[in-house]
């Protein structure tokens, strides 16, 4: 009924749209700012003339960051550990998941209690590198990926999937039909979980592809370092020189070194922001699974 | 069913073993991963009693008692390290609380579908980004020789700040950029808490005559509250818990003074320093408070607004 609405109500619709708009453009700036540094001219990078948009027009720094080494090194073992640490997270994930979703289970309470123990509880960062390291885990791949191999929020995440979306009678008649347990995981109960399987990929992946902690703990040799933890190096422990091997030139350098900082950051976000428009709305649901209370 | 048997407690464990056995193979390795990475590091922890070296065994090491946590109530960063650590997070949660709630009754006000979902998904993004990348932008914005925010600060005539550098800064910007980072992210949650609510409540206020603002204070943020004393137990219970990866990438010996907290102190002390027994001490005190803090707030609330974690 808009007609109805009072003239007071309608100036107060167009302040809170203002101000949400406002909102948003914050949100933003920071995002379009970087993009327009990194593709800006160099003069106009070092003559601090960008503000929004880009001042002419340069890709020098890109071809810089792609030039290195050690850049596409540490992209690739990220990937690794993206790849096959979402791998090992959603296979169990999703396994534990479902047995704890079935009320006959009978260790199910028991198992429960196990893992909220831990979610309250824990032996702390020393005791955990100790037990890591003891396992022979120090500087090697297994360390970014083992350790936190399954998160105890999205096995509830899963497991409440399980219990609302499939109907108790499904599994029941199946092991009428003589199917075992894992047979009716694997035939029945996974093709009907692509909503909380895309849920779990992408929850995982974004945490392997931003993780760069556990990196600084276990891993020395810097030939097995992620992504993140080179751009801690180039960002915030300012040397960007290590990209600029070879530059003679001065005026250049002092150019490259603030722009090269901006184009790094893209190169590293951008495969999350690319993803991000189309994976957006299972995040979302992946939340509001984890806020229904038994 | 044969569950109600009345038999021997482990004939029917046994048979209970049978019967979910393929069950119990998918939980299996839920099972063992706890064990291994969770209640093996809580039995490690011992060593906050015992002198404990790299290279010894954590079951045949000496005893030594209280002398670590002795050692840290009488070191001089003792005073300093639990303020900040209160001081930061307390401030943090008073600033950064109200934010997704207040974001999330401003969404609701919203008519227009289109825009609600642009301001929504714009809201999201900075949540994905890493702390790594987070960090690095607030420090190059903010670099006193070419960060953008200095540069404007030039262009009026004011002198440089070196914001990253200045003890006095630390606290307002790790709050700040923790709020651009997660409000979007943590309205999720009441944006879905508000869907919950019967909308027969707002048609029979609008019967009643009641405007938009009686509507939200009298139907809309009671329909939150439930959501929001859950969500501040939970931040209550944590507050121990500092964003410690983020303020050690944040800081530097300048700011150590506003900025160091127990677990970069534990950080610093036990790994870099390779002081194992000293850092679990301050850990395990870390997590002891911590904990008497969660079942403290969750006391209080159960007694006055009936709700709680357990």
């Amino acid at each position: 009924m808009v007609a109805s609405k009072s003239i007071g109500s309608r100036i107060w619709d167009r302040v809170i749209e203002a101000l949400l708009i406002l909102i948003s453009i914050t949100t933003l700036y920071p995002f379009i700012y970087i993009i327009s540094m990194s593709i800006s001219s160099p003069d106009a990078v070092l003559a601090q003339e960008v503000w929004l948009l880009p001042k002419g027009f340069s890709l020098g720094s890109y071809n810089i960051v792609f030039e290195n080494q050690e850049i596409w090194r540490s992209y690739g073992n990220t990937l690794w550990y993206t790849v096959v640490g979402t791998t090992i997270n959603v296979v169990f994930t999703l396994m534990g998941a479902y047995a704890l979703s079935r009320k006959e289970f009978f260790a199910r309470d028991a198992v429960m209690i196990y893992i909220a123990i831990t979610m309250f509880f824990s032996g702390g960062l020393i005791p955990t590198f100790i037990l890591v390291n003891s396992l022979g885990l120090y500087n090697t791949r297994w360390a970014m990926v083992i350790p936190g191999a399954i998160s105890a929020w999205n096995l509830i995440i899963a497991r409440t999937y399980f219990q609302t979306s499939i109907p108790d009678s499904l599994p029941e008649s199946a092991k009428i039909d003589g199917c075992t347990d894992i047979g009716i995981f694997i035939k029945i109960i996974l093709p009907l979980s692509v909503p909380i399987v895309a849920v779990l990929i992408i929850f995982y992946a974004v945490g392997h592809w931003n993780a760069w902690f556990n990196a600084l703990l276990y891993l020395s040799d810097s030939s097995l370092h992620p992504l993140q933890l080179f751009l801690r190096k180039i960002l915030l422990m300012n040397s960007p020189d290590m990209l600029q091997e070879g530059m003679e030139d001065a005026f250049e350098r002092l150019a490259y070194t603030i722009q090269l900082k901006y184009s790094s950051i893209v190169v590293a976000t951008l495969p999350i922001i690319c993803v991000y428009p189309f994976v957006q709305k299972h995040f979302v649901k992946g939340v509001m699974l984890g806020a229904i209370k038994e | 069913m044969n569950r109600q048997v009345i038999d021997k407690p482990y004939k029917r464990l046994w048979k209970n073993i049978k019967k979910d056995r393929y069950l119990l193979v998918l939980v299996a390795p839920v099972i063992i991963y706890y064990f291994i990475f969770n209640y093996i590091p809580m039995y490690g922890a011992i060593i906050a009693f015992k002198d404990f070296s790299p290279g010894d065994s954590i079951l045949f090491s000496k005893w030594v008692g209280l002398k670590w946590f002795r050692e840290f109530f009488r070191s001089v960063y003792f005073g300093r390290l639990i303020s900040n650590t209160f001081i930061l997070s307390g401030l943090s949660l008073i600033f950064s609380f109200p934010v997704p709630i207040i974001f999330a009754l401003l969404l609701n006000e919203v008519k227009r579908k289109h825009l609600k979902r642009v301001v929504q998904t714009v809201s999201y993004l900075p949540h994905f980004i890493s702390l790594v990348v987070m960090v690095g932008i607030m420090s190059n914005f903010l670099s006193p020789s070419d960060g953008i925010i200095n540069n404007f600060l030039r262009r009026l005539g004011m002198e440089p700040i070196n914001f990253m550098g200045e003890p006095a800064w630390f606290r307002p910007l790790y709050i700040g950029s923790g709020i651009w980072q997660s409000f979007g992210w943590n309205s999720i949650i009441y944006m879905a808490a508000l869907t919950s609510i019967d909308p027969q409540l707002y048609e029979a206020a609008r019967i009643d005559g009641c405007n938009r603002w009686q509507e939200m204070r009298h139907i809309t943020i009671p329909g939150l509250m439930p959501t929001a004393i859950m969500l501040l137990i939970l931040a209550l219970g944590n507050l121990m818990n500092v964003g410690f990866e983020k303020i050690i990438l944040m800081y530097s010996p300048a700011t150590y003074n506003v900025a160091d907290v127990i677990s970069t102190y534990v950080y610093r002390r036990g790994i870099l320093s390779a002081q194992y027994s000293f850092g679990a001490a301050v850990g395990l005190f870390n997590s002891i408070i911590n904990f008497i803090l969660l079942i403290t707030v969750n006391k209080i609330s159960r007694r006055y607004t009936q709700i709680g974690l357990w």
